[in-house]
């Protein structure tokens, strides 16, 4: 799993270090585009953006799907970048948690051993 | 019960490990240096659970907690938060002693149903918590909002979003 995640952040990273790239997110933050409407919003040859979307359909923050002869571009499954964040923050919390935990049980473990002596005296 | 004992290896280290591990499950591990009867306890009498579940280091507090943990039994816990208090309630739907919690999670519309399993090797305990959601979307939006978490959305992303930022500019463009 953390492979998969550090594997998915590089891709996340390069993805992300384009400007035409950020804008191509941006953009279909606000609505899903072909490849064609972005090729004309960024200024740019079909190949070319469809070299930036493949990039960024492979780090997961964009899908694509082909309908007749349009193909369709909308934003990734969920925002890894968020996700991948979020997952550490739960991560810490669980962890947080467990810690007190350890020191519960030892406690109790304490707790049984002298109760244990006591009874078999 | 043993027969349903799935084929992943106990994890040695102690580690916390969280892994969504399909669209609606979302699982958090942890070995327990404590054999199954006295953690299984922690994680069902109130007056230990109380102690662990919501750390010192949490932005909350945990103002009061009720268990009663039996098949259909059911719990509330009440957090303190900012001024204002947020209640978590539900219903066991198993528990067998030693090695298996799940209990619902009703205070949400799309909650999911938490599965905590205990397994024993040489007195320590692997702590398998899954929660699993009904759809693929309500996970999605738990993420999203943070409602799993303790405190909206982390600072952890924050903190990720400056680091893509600064990648971003010694990558210079």
């Amino acid at each position: 799993m953390v492979q998969y995640m550090s594997g998915q952040l590089d891709a996340s990273f390069a993805a992300l270090s384009d400007a035409t790239r950020r804008g191509v997110l941006e953009r279909l933050g606000r609505a899903d585009a072909s490849i064609t409407d972005l090729a004309d919003a960024f200024q740019m040859t079909l190949t070319g953006m469809r070299k930036h979307v493949r990039v960024l359909e492979r780090a997961a923050l964009v899908t694509t799907e082909k309908i007749g002869r349009v193909r369709t571009c909308r934003l990734g499954p969920r925002r890894l970048v968020e996700e991948v964040g979020w997952m550490e923050e739960y991560r810490l919390l669980w962890d947080a948690r467990f810690d007190v935990l350890d020191t519960v049980v030892e406690e109790l473990k304490r707790k049984e051993k002298v109760d244990g002596r006591d009874n078999g005296a | 019960m043993d027969a349903t004992t799935e084929h992943e290896p106990i994890r040695a280290d102690i580690s916390t490990t969280v892994e969504r591990k399909s669209e609606r499950e979302l699982v958090v591990s942890r070995t327990i240096n404590a054999p199954a009867r006295v953690v299984f306890d922690a994680w069902t009498k109130p007056e230990l659970f109380e102690r662990w579940w919501a750390p010192k280091s949490f932005p909350i507090s945990l103002l009061s907690c009720e268990l009663d943990v039996r098949v259909g039994g059911r719990y509330r816990l009440v957090f303190g938060y900012e001024g204002s208090t947020v209640e978590f309630f539900g219903t066991y739907l198993e528990v067998t002693p030693r090695s298996r919690l799940v209990w619902t999670n009703d205070e949400g519309d799309a909650g999911p149903v938490t599965t905590v399993t205990f397994e024993e090797t040489g007195g320590k305990t692997l702590v398998v918590a899954t929660d699993l959601y009904p759809s693929k979307e309500a996970l999605d939006v738990a993420i999203a909002s943070g409602s799993t978490g303790m405190s909206g959305m982390p600072e952890a992303l924050e903190q990720l979003d400056e680091l893509l930022l600064s990648l971003d500019d010694s990558a210079g463009g």
